[in-house]
C-alpha cells in the first residue's frame, strides 16, 4: 500500500531535554493512526515537528515521496498537510463563515489588484468560494451557525469549526490534536461520524492525538504509543489494549519501589 | 450605565440598519459636496482640509497598527517624503506633477517594505522604537542635506498641479481635491477590508500560529502592509506639499507621528469610521479650544484619561464589526440571500 508519511528517526532536543527520541512513524493511504501516551510523553511536539512550528533535531520527515524536512510551516500546510490545535487558535473575532473562508486557498491568493478595482469579476469568483465553505460547515454540522462570531461558539463546536477550518486549506493529510477534548459522549459520537466521513468520502487522511480510550480504540486501524518521547508499541487497538509496557506507563507497574516506601513516613511525621 | 446599554442595544438595529445607513451616507456626502458653497470663510476651510488630509493619514496609518498590528511610529516619515520627492521631482526637471505624484508614492512604498524587513522578527514595542528612530534620521537628513533639501529653509514656492489645462489653485479647489482623496481612500479601504487578502492580514495580526498553520506567510503581509500604508501616507504626502506651496522638515517631526497616531488609537483600530472620527476630532478640537488655549492640554489630556476608562478601545472600534462583509459584498444583488454557485 503506498505510504502517505514516513518519518524516520525523528529527534528533537530542547537543552538537555529530549522531547521526542527517534521515534519511526509510517501512515498508510487511507487509513487512521492514533497517537497515543501519558501527560508529557511528547505528542504535540511530534505533531510541531510534522507541521515544521519545530526543526527536528535528527531524522527527516517524507510526506507524499517528498522529503519535507527543511520545509517552511506555511508552505507544508500548501503542500497538503492541515492540522487543528490543542488549545483552540480560532480567529475570534470573526464570523464562522469567516474563519473557514481565511483557510481556502483561492480567497487567500484571491488577486487583490482586481478585486480592488474590478469587484464585480471577483464576486463571482467570492460566491463559489462560499459556497464551498458553506459545504465544509454543513460536514461539521455548523452552517445554521455561520453568521455566529466563532467566539459566542460552545466549546465542542469551536474544536468542530476548527476541523472544519483544516479541512477548507484542501489538504492531504489531516492532523487532529485532541478534537474529543472537552467534549461530551454524545458530541464524540459526533465526532466520529465526521473523522469518518473525511477519511472515507472525502479520501483525507487522519492522523490523531487523543486522550479518551474508549474513543480512539474504536477509531483508529492503527495505534502508536509514545512515552517520554520514546516510541513503545504500535499495533492493532485489541494489541496496544493487552500490551504490558502501555499499561506499565499509564498505570504504574504495581510495585512500589524502594525509595518511595522509605520517603512515606518522612513526609507523614514532618505533618503531625 | 446597563439600562443605557439595553436601550442602546434596542435601536441599534434601527440606527444601523443599511437603509438609514444609506440614507445616512447619502446626507453626509451632499453635505461634503456643498460645504465650500456655505462656508467662504478661508480659515474655516483650511481647518476641514487639514481634517481630510489627517483623516488620509490616519486611514493609513491604522492600515499598518490596526489591520496589521505592527505599532508604527514613524509614520512621518513616508509623509514627508512622499511630499519631498514629489516636490523636488517637479522642481528640478520640469516633470507634470501627477506623473511625479507617482513616483514618489511608488518609491516610498518600495522604500517602506524595505523598513519593515529588519523588524519582521521583532515584536510590538521594538517596532515602535525602530521606526521611531528612522522617522528621526529622516527629518536630521532633510535638515542637513542642503543642497538636496535645501534644508532648515524648505522648499517655497511650488508649483499649483495643472490637471487636463486647469490649474489647481484656491482653497475651493483643493477642498474638492482633497475630498476626492478622502472618498478614494474610504472606497480602497472598505474594498480592503471585504478582501480576501484584507481577512489574511487581519489573521495574521490575530494569531500568526494559526495564520502559518492555514498556511499564510506572516512576512509576507507585514511587509504588504507597510508597503501599502506606506504608499498611500506617500500620496497625502505629495498633495500635502501643492496645498501648503511651501514644505519644510519641521512639519514633518516627530510630533506628528505621535499626533497620527493618538487619531488612530482613539478613533478605533481596525475600523475605517474609528478613524475618520479621531483625525476630524483631534484636527478640529484644538483649533476651536484655540480661544483657551491655556487649559488646552489640560482638556486634551482629561479627555484621553475619560477615553481610557469608559472606552479604551476607540470611539469606534472594530468589536463593531458583526456581520460577514465578504460574504455580504458578495451576495449583494443575489436574491433572497440564496447563493446561486451552489
Amino acid at each position: 500500500m503506498e505510504k502517505i508519511l514516513q518519518v524516520k528517526n525523528a529527534t528533537i532536543k530542547f537543552g538537555g531535554l529530549i522531547a521526542v527520541d527517534s521515534v519511526d512513524l509510517e501512515q498508510k493511504r487511507g487509513e487512521i493512526l492514533s497517537l497515543i501516551g501519558p501527560n508529557g510523553a511528547g505528542k504535540t511536539t511530534f505533531f510541531n515537528l510534522l507541521t515544521g512550528v519545530y526543526k527536528p533535531t535528527e531524522g527527516t520527515i517524507t510526506f507524499q515521496n517528498k522529503n519535507i524536512t527543511d520545509m517552511k510551516a506555511y508552505e507544508r500546510n500548501q503542500f497538503g498537510i492541515a492540522r487543528t490545535f490543542q488549545n483552540i487558535r480560532l480567529i475570534k473575532s470573526m464570523t464562522v463563515l469567516e474563519n473557514i473562508l481565511i483557510a481556502h486557498p483561492d480567497c487567500k491568493t484571491e488577486n487583490f489588484v482586481v478585486a480592488l478595482f474590478l469587484p464585480h469579476r471577483t464576486n463571482k469568483k467570492r460566491r463559489e468560494i462560499i459556497a464551498e465553505c458553506q459545504s465544509l460547515l454543513k460536514v461539521v454540522g455548523l452552517e445554521e451557525m455561520q453568521d455566529e462570531m466563532a467566539l459566542n461558539l460552545p466549546y465542542g463546536k469551536q474544536r468542530l469549526l476548527e476541523i472544519a477550518r483544516g479541512l477548507a486549506t484542501k489538504p492531504k493529510l489531516l492532523l487532529l490534536d485532541e478534537p474529543g477534548a472537552g467534549m461530551n459522549s454524545f458530541e464524540k459520537e459526533e465526532l466520529t461520524k465526521v473523522i469518518y466521513h473525511i477519511t472515507k468520502d472525502m479520501k483525507i487522511d487522519v492522523l490523531i492525538i487523543e486522550h479518551d480510550m474508549k474513543f480512539i480504540m474504536g477509531i483508529s486501524d492503527r495505534i502508536i504509543v509514545l512515552d517520554h518521547g520514546q516510541k513503545i508499541a504500535e499495533g492493532i487497538p485489541s494489541e496496544i489494549q493487552s500490551n504490558e509496557k502501555v499499561i506499565q506507563a499509564y498505570l504504574g507497574s504495581g510495585e512500589f519501589k524502594d525509595e518511595e516506601e522509605q520517603e512515606l513516613p518522612i513526609i507523614q511525621s514532618k505533618a503531625v | 450605565m446597563s439600562r443605557i446599554k439595553e436601550l442602546f442595544s434596542k435601536y441599534r438595529k434601527k440606527v444601523f440598519s443599511p437603509r438609514t445607513q444609506l440614507i445616512f451616507m447619502i446626507i453626509l456626502l451632499v453635505a461634503a459636496f456643498a460645504c465650500p458653497l456655505v462656508i467662504t470663510n478661508k480659515y474655516t476651510l483650511h481647518i476641514i482640509i487639514s481634517c481630510f488630509i489627517y483623516a488620509c493619514l490616519t486611514l493609513s496609518l491604522n492600515l499598518i497598527i490596526g489591520w496589521s498590528g505592527q505599532f508604527s511610529l514613524g509614520h512621518v516619515c513616508f509623509f514627508g517624503m512622499g511630499a519631498y520627492i514629489t516636490t523636488l521631482l517637479t522642481i528640478n526637471t520640469g516633470m507634470n506633477f501627477f506623473f511625479a505624484w507617482i513616483i514618489g508614492v511608488i518609491f516610498t512604498s518600495a522604500f517602506a517594505a524595505l523598513l519593515c524587513y529588519p523588524t519582521l522578527k521583532l515584536r510590538g514595542d521594538y517596532i515602535a522604537v525602530v521606526t521611531l528612530g528612522f522617522g528621526e534620521v529622516f527629518r536630521l537628513f532633510l535638515t542637513n542635506a542642503v543642497d538636496i533639501t535645501r534644508g532648515p529653509a524648505g522648499i517655497p514656492s511650488i508649483p499649483s498641479p495643472i490637471l487636463f489645462g486647469i490649474e489647481i489653485s484656491g482653497k475651493t479647489m483643493f477642498y474638492y481635491f482633497a475630498l476626492v482623496l478622502l472618498l478614494g481612500f474610504i472606497v480602497f479601504m472598505k474594498r480592503f477590508n471585504n478582501s480576501g487578502f484584507g481577512m489574511a492580514m487581519m489573521t495574521v495580526n490575530e494569531d500568526d500560529v494559526a495564520a502559518i498553520a492555514l498556511g499564510l506567510n506572516p512576512k509576507r503581509y507585514k511587509m504588504a502592509a507597510f508597503a501599502i500604508g506606506g504608499g498611500m501616507a506617500a500620496l497625502i504626502g505629495g498633495f500635502y506639499a501643492v496645498y501648503m506651496g511651501m514644505i519644510a522638515p519641521t512639519s514633518f517631526s516627530y510630533a506628528e507621528s505621535i499626533k497620527m497616531v493618538s487619531m488612530t488609537v482613539l478613533g478605533g483600530l481596525a475600523s475605517i469610521p474609528g478613524s475618520i472620527i479621531g483625525a476630524f476630532l483631534l484636527t478640529a478640537l484644538p483649533e476651536a479650544l484655540r480661544s483657551f488655549s491655556e487649559y488646552r492640554m489640560v482638556l486634551y489630556g482629561a479627555a484621553m484619561v475619560v477615553m481610557m476608562i469608559f472606552k479604551p478601545d476607540g470611539m469606534w472600534s472594530r468589536n463593531k464589526r458583526t456581520k460577514n462583509e465578504y460574504k455580504y459584498v458578495a451576495m449583494r444583488g443575489v436574491k433572497n440571500g440564496k447563493n446561486s454557485a451552489s
